[in-house]
């Protein structure tokens, strides 16, 4: 794929939607291009946290580890989805480990980078946080399940 | 060391000053004759008086002379000569002549080289003996003394002393004696001329050397201004880091500028004077022969002197202001050296300078067998006047391991180093094994205590080098010399005798395996590696084998493994399935993750003549381009990739980081880069100038398609680069054939790394992890066919750069502890040696050694207080005294210092 195919891409992900398109090329062509194997991990729980990633294509899972040692699922996120954002913009290790749950494409960009674009973009902020409101509702949600459950 | 200049020349040269002298006088004699032919020539040969008539004869070569009035003018003949008539006994006279000329330069060109000899010689034992005495000089006074002053004395200022050696007494005797000669004969031809020139010379001994004596104080000046502007620079160059830090460079400018300044004042008063008394020395030596042609003429005219005598007089005062006048500037120079000499001398003057035998070279001094350390009453007085150390006394086994703490300039520092005997105490006495430290040479001190103190220093070469420095005590076998090597050795044997240097042979082989606990290099390898592992070394140095490039004198012993490897790892790639996470360099295919340039090359650039920077610039890649019908594509991809580069960063601020990490243009080319592509714009790219051709045509060398994904690389254009690079290869220039060497599957590359020799073609960019998953497989790889060691091997010949500049502090100070623990010391004493590393590896190495030196002495200043856990005995120190002593379980509650140290840790 070339980097003008990334960059159609790249538009049809709510954030870099609206940026401005030298950057959204620029954005490209800082990033790389990295590809994993079913069941490769991307990052750990735990890890500092140097970038996000966007799902070219391929299954994503986000899991969380319990006290008791199990792994819970909390995401599964696929094309155009965006991973590994939260710590980047908590300043925090990563909350979930990603494993690729089939052959996952993904568009690894650098965490300046993104601070950058978010920086200098009002709409990709508002997307930004639209999506960890979204996050946030969805673990929410998850717990009081688990709670009720175990309960 | 001779106070002063004479004294040392008299005690070192007297005997080949002596050797001189008989030649010196035998040119007197010559000189004489050569003085006093002339005037026979004229009197005799060509006026005619000893020829009356056509037939006569005159006697030629009787040698017989009147002795002078005062001894009773007797006549005296040694020789009655020959008859000759009037021609051939002017050819005679004249062949006579020529032969004292040339019987004269002879003696002079004789004497001048015995001089150059003698001066060389003295050079050579006074540099030596200084250096000996920076060897021997006391460590505080270091603290005073700059490098680059040390080395500017021995170097440059003490050169015009070994000049002077040579004319020190022979120069005196030759001036004077032919001065002498000349006025000798003056006076013998005429008393009146011969007072006259005299009292000119006597005017001019006198009134010269009086106006001079500023130039010395000038002089003086000059040399100490020099060495201070030496250590100034150098001070520049070790603080280069804090004059950027601080933007001080325009303050050390000002600086240099003014010393700069000083110097030029010193040196323009020193000329005004100097060219001044030139002027006047000449005036009163050419006034002279003014008075000669009046009053020697007159004296002609009234017949009271023959011409031949004037003549002589005249040829001989001719020969009279030269030597006085270098007789005058003798006397300068001497005045000069001996004020440099008694400079030099008394910088290295130091009453604290250790005994000679102190250093003297020992075969197997008496070490230390086990026994205990026992420190009395140590005291340090610093130069301040404080008592870095204060009355200590303590007692450990040498088997023991022993944690000196406390708060901050308590004075461990300064016992670390007593007990290393690197400054000796002012007053107290250490034992070790029952020999008296404070008094043992060193053969015995750095022999049976290692040393490492908090910054170590590194030698500019490799990594074994440095770790062996610690043996090369004594050279151990001889080196064997045959045929010419032989003579040459001999005779520089004879010579350090005669200037009481060294004896000891550089070439012969320093190393004592023996202390290290081997028997020789191939064993020493193995000890190598053990302390590098203890010191926590081995991975890095194992890192730098795979990653640097080996010395080419390797190269026969790596080319195999490093195939075989070659091979193992493509197989291992294939076995598992990921063949494609490596893309190999195949000759016939073009790589999509290798640059354009390496495509286009296909080989390693030795040196700048291929650098990816230079490659537009370069004329056969050019004619390759040129050739194979490459450069128009070159050329677009070029102005496509500045387009691009314009549309991403434009908008980006100056020094933004992405510049450096992705830009192909850097910010402040990007204004040039635009004008070109507007002026691209208008007249097309043939339109261009050369030099913005140049600037496009640089831009694609460091494209790799795979990585920067612009498409600006398709199939055809892969193809006729493929096509280039057969023709590059083909017809490469003979005298560019060493720039650049060629990849070959089939064979071993001198310029690349280890590492890069084995993948022998590029990891792929877009794997995630693959760099790290093939760098684990090729470790794999190397362990499993047994590489390892050869792999250490080459990283410990990696080169440290100056200071170890090369490695980072932490592995600096890692190298100087494996120096230590390689000689195997009685003692090991670590004075904060580990204090850079972080406090994990710092806990790890602790451990390590003290488990390496288990049951054998170690005595270790830490910073942490927390780490005496782990030895055996702790001593505690505050402001220089001993305040608790005991097993640290026993300390770390009684409430004392230990316990507060620990609890500030």
């Amino acid at each position: 794929m070339t980097l003008e195919q990334e960059v159609e891409l790249i538009r049809q992900i709510p954030i870099f939607s609206k940026i401005d398109p030298a950057m959204q090329k620029l954005l490209c062509f800082s990033s790389d291009r990295l590809t994993y194997e079913p069941g490769q991990v991307m990052f750990h729980v735990g890890d500092t946290a140097d970038a996000a990633y966007v799902v070219i294509d391929g299954i994503a899972e986000m899991t969380v580890p319990t006290t008791a040692g199990e792994h819970i699922v909390v995401n599964t996120l696929g094309r155009n989805a965006v991973i590994g954002e939260i710590a980047i913009f908590g300043s925090v290790p990563r909350t979930a480990t990603a494993t690729a749950k089939t052959r996952l494409e993904t568009l690894r960009i650098a965490k300046d980078m993104l601070v950058e674009v978010i920086r200098k973009n009002p709409d990709a902020a508002i997307e930004m946080i639209r999506i960890l409101a979204e996050r946030l509702a969805n673990t929410t949600a998850l717990l009081q399940r688990e709670g009720s459950r175990t309960r | 060391m001779e106070r002063s200049l004479f004294g040392f020349i008299i005690r070192y040269s007297k005997r080949d000053q002596l050797l001189i002298v008989p030649l010196v006088l035998a040119s007197m004699v010559v000189y004489f004759l050569s003085l006093d032919l002339p005037k026979t020539i004229i009197n005799q040969a060509i006026q005619g008086k000893s020829f009356p008539n056509p037939g006569s004869t005159a006697t030629f070569l009787s040698i017989h002379f009147s002795l002078p009035a005062f001894l009773g003018g007797r006549p005296v003949s040694l020789f009655e000569g020959f008859e000759l008539e009037r021609l051939p006994y002017l050819l005679a006279l004249t062949m006579a002549l020529l032969g004292t000329i040339v019987f004269n330069g002879w003696l002079k060109f004789q004497i001048n080289t015995m001089k150059g000899w003698m001066g060389e010689r003295m050079l050579r034992r006074l540099r030596y003996a200084l250096f000996d005495r920076v060897l021997r000089m006391p460590l505080p006074r270091f603290r005073r003394m700059k490098s680059a002053e040390i080395a500017s004395m021995i170097r440059d200022e003490v050169e015009p002393l070994g000049g002077f050696v040579g004319e020190s007494f022979v120069t005196p005797l030759l001036l004077g004696g032919q001065a002498l000669t000349a006025l000798f004969f003056i006076l013998y031809q005429n008393a009146a001329l011969g007072t006259m020139a005299l009292g000119m010379v006597t005017v001019q001994t006198v009134l010269i050397p009086r106006l001079r004596r500023r130039l010395l104080v000038l002089a003086k000046e000059r040399q100490i201004a020099g060495r201070q502007l030496a250590g100034r620079i150098a001070e520049c160059v070790d603080g280069v880091v804090e004059i950027h830090a601080h933007d001080t460079s325009n303050f050390e400018r000002a600086d240099i500028a003014a010393r700069l300044g000083k110097q030029f004042n010193i040196r323009f008063e020193f000329y005004q004077r100097k060219f001044l008394v030139k002027f006047l020395n000449n005036f009163l030596s050419q006034v002279t022969p003014f008075l000669f042609y009046l009053i020697g003429g007159y004296l002609v005219i009234v017949g009271k002197l023959n011409l031949g005598a004037l003549v002589a007089v005249i040829a001989a005062y001719k020969d009279l202001p030269s030597p006085v006048k270098e007789l005058i500037d003798w006397d300068q120079q001497r005045l000069d050296v001996q004020i440099k000499y008694a400079q030099v001398v008394e910088q290295f003057t130091d009453e604290d300078l250790a005994a000679p035998e102190t250093q003297a070279l020992i075969e197997r001094p008496q070490l230390p067998q086990g026994g205990r350390i026992v420190a009395s009453n140590l005291s340090l007085v610093d130069e301040s006047g404080a008592r870095a150390v204060d009355g200590i006394s303590f007692e450990a086994g040498l088997d023991e391991h022993v944690a000196i703490v406390g708060p901050h300039a308590c004075g461990a520092g300064e016992l670390a180093q007593l007990l290393a005997r690197l400054v000796t105490p002012s007053g107290g006495t250490i034992e070790i094994g029952g020999i008296d430290i404070t008094r043992a040479p060193e053969a015995v001190t750095g022999r049976a205590i290692g040393y490492v103190g908090s910054s170590s220093y590194l030698f500019p070469r490799s990594v074994r080098e440095n770790l062996v420095y610690a043996l090369k005590h004594r050279p151990v076998t001889e080196a064997a010399y045959q045929g010419d090597a032989q003579r040459e050795h001999a005779f520089q044997m004879r010579e350090a005798v005669r200037t009481g240097t060294s004896l000891l042979d550089v070439n012969a082989e320093w190393v004592d395996y023996a202390a290290a606990g081997v028997s020789g290099p191939s064993e020493m390898e193995a000890r190598i590696v053990e302390v590098l592992r203890v010191v926590d070394l081995d991975e890095t140095i194992f890192e730098l084998g795979l990653r640097s490039n080996a010395d080419a004198a390797r190269s026969g012993e790596l080319a195999e493994p490093a195939l075989s490897a070659r091979e193992a790892m493509r197989e291992r790639l294939g076995s598992l399935g990921i063949q494609d996470w490596v893309e190999r360099f195949d000759p016939a295919r073009f790589n999509r993750n290798a640059t354009l340039a390496e495509n286009l090359l296909f080989g390693t650039p030795i040196g700048k003549t291929f650098d990816i920077e230079n490659l537009a610039k370069n004329g056969y890649v050019r004619r390759v381009l040129q050739e194979t019908g490459l450069l128009g594509d070159v050329l677009r991809t070029g102005h496509k990739l500045a387009e691009t580069m314009v549309e991403l960063f434009s908008g980006l601020p100056p020094g933004h980081e992405f510049f450096e990490r992705f830009s192909f243009i850097r910010h402040e080319d990007l204004p040039n880069v635009k004008a070109i592509l507007a002026r691209a714009a208008d007249v097309g790219l043939q339109g261009l100038d050369e030099p913005a051709r140049n600037e496009l045509l640089g831009l694609p060398f460091k494209l790799i398609s795979a990585r920067h994904r612009l498409d600006l690389i398709d199939e055809a254009f892969e193809v006729r680069i493929l096509e280039a690079r057969r023709y590059f290869a083909a017809h490469l220039p003979p005298e560019m054939k060493g720039a650049v060497e060629l990849f070959d599957p089939a064979r071993y590359n001198n310029a690349a790394s280890l590492q890069d020799n084995i993948l022998f073609g590029k990891v792929v960019t877009g794997r995630a992890e693959a760099t790290a998953r093939i760098g684990a497989l090729l470790r794999q790889i190397l362990d499993e066919l047994g590489l390892r060691p050869l792999v250490l091997r080459i990283g410990i010949d990696y080169q440290v750069g100056v200071g170890g500049a090369r490695l980072s502090a932490a592995d600096r100070q890692k190298v100087a502890i494996a120096r230590a623990l390689l000689k195997r010391p009685a003692v090991l004493i670590l004075d904060q040696a580990t204090a850079l590393l972080d406090p994990a590896s710092q806990q790890r190495i602790v451990s390590r050694i003290l488990e390496y030196r288990k049951s054998q002495s170690v005595l270790w200043v830490l910073t942490q207080a927390g780490m005496a856990e782990r030895f055996g005995r702790v001593l505690v120190l505050d402001r220089g005294r001993l305040i608790e002593h005991g097993a640290f379980d026993e300390l770390k509650c009684a409430g004392g210092v230990l316990h507060t140290l620990l609890k500030s840790d």
